[in-house]
């Protein structure tokens, strides 16, 4: 029986099973940030133990920081020491930090793979579930708890249960003004929130061989919001085009190498799954959530369905909807563009493509954040910038931001927002703050009307 | 290894790791002090005050089992949803299904995370709603739950229940292990020099 593409880089990193138990698995890079190693670092310095590789391991402050005057010192006393705890233990156990000010930070999913640490192939965690969007490189990644951090310090290594496998096929074409953010908002809304919960999954199919790596990470990014661990995409020439120049990649015949192998990292073709879902490319459309998981997801014209349950109707009362209505014409006060989901540039200049020459709506306030300092001087360099600008969007400086209003960056209890995060739990966004997550470019559309509109049509 | 306790109901489903513990109170750097906010949104009003129809704001309800809905701890990998429901004084949590970052997370700090059947999570959550008094028994060794009149065994994999019964954890075997990480590394160096 063949090999599936997760099995093949799983095999590859096994150091020892235990018998009817857990598999000890390598682990290649290890990304760490503020608000989780902290405590990791605790662990091991309370067990005496030293940081067994302080080399695979890479450090950016992303979550807690704010987003303007990144250069002054940070004004909450919490955040701040957070941020300061993360550089001096960096600092103590030799580990590489990009943080605030440093022309590399950004949020810790949109810089590994902009500097070429993430690559094909690899076994690459960080305490954060969103970990998954490395995945999009043909690499298994998913997000650990602190104490798995503090054994990844300790070891390299974790202790785990091999996943089940789990494929998702979506084959033809996508429509016209549809987005790989829209693709897995159906697939989840299709699926369910746990769908995915004790897999591992593939993206297969004609959608995904020809998305970008920017949509095969958004894809990736939010395979965790139907409860997988991780996605996975076999890499291909668009892979090794995107990992080939940057900073941290193999170069000269170590990468003519790096691609002969990477080349076999695909399922054969009698690989066997323990669940398969096919897909029509042609029947997604734009699409909108409505709810306070990310399963809970229409198509943009579509009308909120009439579910008879009590944790569906608690939903609606929180996101203040009604059953069987529409959300065309709802209007909408707050746009966020930005989060490790869409906050790369392919997604602005997606955004900024439709901006151009036209001015917000006056009842919206608009923020862009980009996901690193690099995204952000690109964005000025090609004059996105200054297209968000005339019409009247506010643009930061790099970090998670409103994704997670843990920093200042919130929606005002009550108001909704688009969001091209991942997430639209109750008070993600701040405390009472409603959430619909959408694309980048139904986020761009929403700001310019200032209320919910049919995409397709508007784009016709 | 068998608790007895009360239970506390909290029948909603998909209840997340940002409604157990909101990202706001993420801010500390170390694990202490995380039950004062737990589920704090769905606790308190918007004023601070406690929210009355919450069920941990209810007289009636405690204990140091809480019977959640299907799909209990999704979204985020932070531990601090676990730190903080054993903080609160939880030491077991039964639902029909858990996410899985939240289980190992729950695992890892002497939380235990009670898989059982929809319709099983079912008549408990309205037993221990009508009768707040209710005991139920978590024996870990015999892998079994019991309340009034019914019973069930339970799953957990014989590395976790050896690691929860003797107080061990996943470090300390990881460092025991570090020849065969080495010798691991270095056998990867050789393949990929060929």
């Amino acid at each position: 029986m063949g090999k599936s593409l997760f099995e093949k880089v799983w095999d590859a990193h096994v150091v020892h099973t235990i018998e009817n138990g857990p598999q000890i698995l390598y682990i290649d890079k290890h990304l760490i940030h503020e608000v989780t190693s902290p405590q990791a670092f605790s662990e091991i310095e309370k067990r005496n133990l030293p940081l067994f590789r302080a080399n695979q391991i890479v450090a950016t402050a992303d979550h807690n920081v704010p987003t303007q005057n990144q250069h002054l010192p940070i004004k909450e006393a919490l955040s701040k020491k957070q941020v300061e705890t993360l550089t001096d233990n960096c600092k103590k156990y030799g580990v590489t930090l990009y943080g605030l000010g440093h022309p590399y930070q950004g949020i810790v999913h949109v810089i590994g793979p902009e500097l070429g640490i993430t690559q094909p192939g690899m076994t690459i965690v960080c305490g954060d579930s969103h970990t998954s969007t490395h995945g999009a490189f043909g690499s298994i990644a998913f997000g650990i708890g602190t104490s798995q951090v503090a054994q990844v310090f300790a070891s390299q290594c974790l202790l785990l249960d091999k996943p089940k496998k789990m494929r998702i096929s979506v084959s033809g074409k996508l429509k016209n003004g549809v987005l790989p953010k829209d693709v897995i908002l159906y697939i989840i809304a299709k699926l369910g929130t746990n769908a995915g919960t004790g897999f591992f999954v593939e993206f297969a199919g004609e959608v995904f061989e020809k998305m970008s790596m920017e949509g095969r990470m958004t894809v990736c990014n939010m395979s965790i919001e139907m409860g997988a661990r991780g996605g996975i995409i076999a890499p291909d020439k668009t892979t090794f085009d995107y990992v080939k120049g940057k900073e941290f990649a193999p170069k000269g015949e170590e990468l003519k190498a790096k691609i002969a192998y990477w080349k076999t990292l695909k399922s054969d073709a009698d690989a066997v799954f323990d669940k398969e879902y096919q897909f029509d490319g042609a029947d997604i459309a734009p699409m909108i959530t409505y709810g306070t998981n990310p399963g809970m997801g229409i198509k943009i014209t579509e009308k909120i369905p009439n579910l008879q349950d009590e944790s569906f109707d608690k939903a609606l009362v929180y996101m203040g909807l009604k059953k069987d209505t529409s959300l065309l014409g709802l209007p909408v006060n707050y746009v966020f563009i930005g989060s490790c989901t869409n906050s790369r540039i392919e997604d602005f200049r997606v955004a900024a493509s439709f901006i151009k020459g036209r001015k917000k709506a006056a009842n919206v306030n608009a923020l862009i954040v980009p996901g690193s300092q690099q995204i952000a001087k690109r964005i000025k360099e090609e004059g996105i910038q200054a297209i968000f600008e005339s019409a009247g969007f506010e643009i930061r400086q790099a970090g998670c931001s409103a994704c997670l209003g843990m920093n200042e960056d919130k929606i005002p209890a009550g108001e909704y927002c688009v969001s091209t995060s991942n997430r639209n739990f109750e008070g993600r966004q701040g405390p009472g703050a409603r959430t619909f997550l959408a694309s980048p470019l139904v986020a761009a559309i929403t700001a310019i009307e200032g209320k919910i509109v049919d995409v397709q049509q508007y784009l016709n | 290894m068998t608790l007895l306790s009360k239970a506390v109901p909290l029948p909603n489903q998909n209840v997340d790791t940002d409604q157990i513990i909101p990202a706001r109170f993420l801010k500390a750097t170390d694990r202490l002090g995380f039950g004062e906010n737990l589920f704090r949104d769905w606790r308190y009003n918007s004023d601070l005050f406690p929210n009355k129809s919450f069920v941990l704001n209810n007289p009636d309800y405690s204990g140091k089992i809480l019977v959640a809905g299907e799909n209990f701890g999704c979204g985020s990998s932070r531990e601090h949803a676990a730190w903080a429901l054993f903080d609160y004084g939880f030491r077991v949590i039964v639902s029909s299904f858990f996410a899985d970052i939240f289980k190992g997370n729950a695992l890892n700090n002497g939380l235990l995370p009670i898989t059982v059947p929809e319709d099983f999570l079912k008549k408990l959550l309205h037993t221990v709603t009508s009768y707040p008094d209710t005991l139920v028994t978590v024996n870990l060794v015999e892998q079994t739950l019991s309340y009034a009149n019914d019973s069930i065994t339970f799953d957990i994999n014989p590395y976790s229940k050896t690691c929860l019964i003797n107080g061990y954890d996943d470090i300390d075997f990881l460092v025991s292990k570090k020849e065969a990480i080495i010798a691991f590394e270095k056998n990867r160096a050789k393949e990929q020099s060929h």
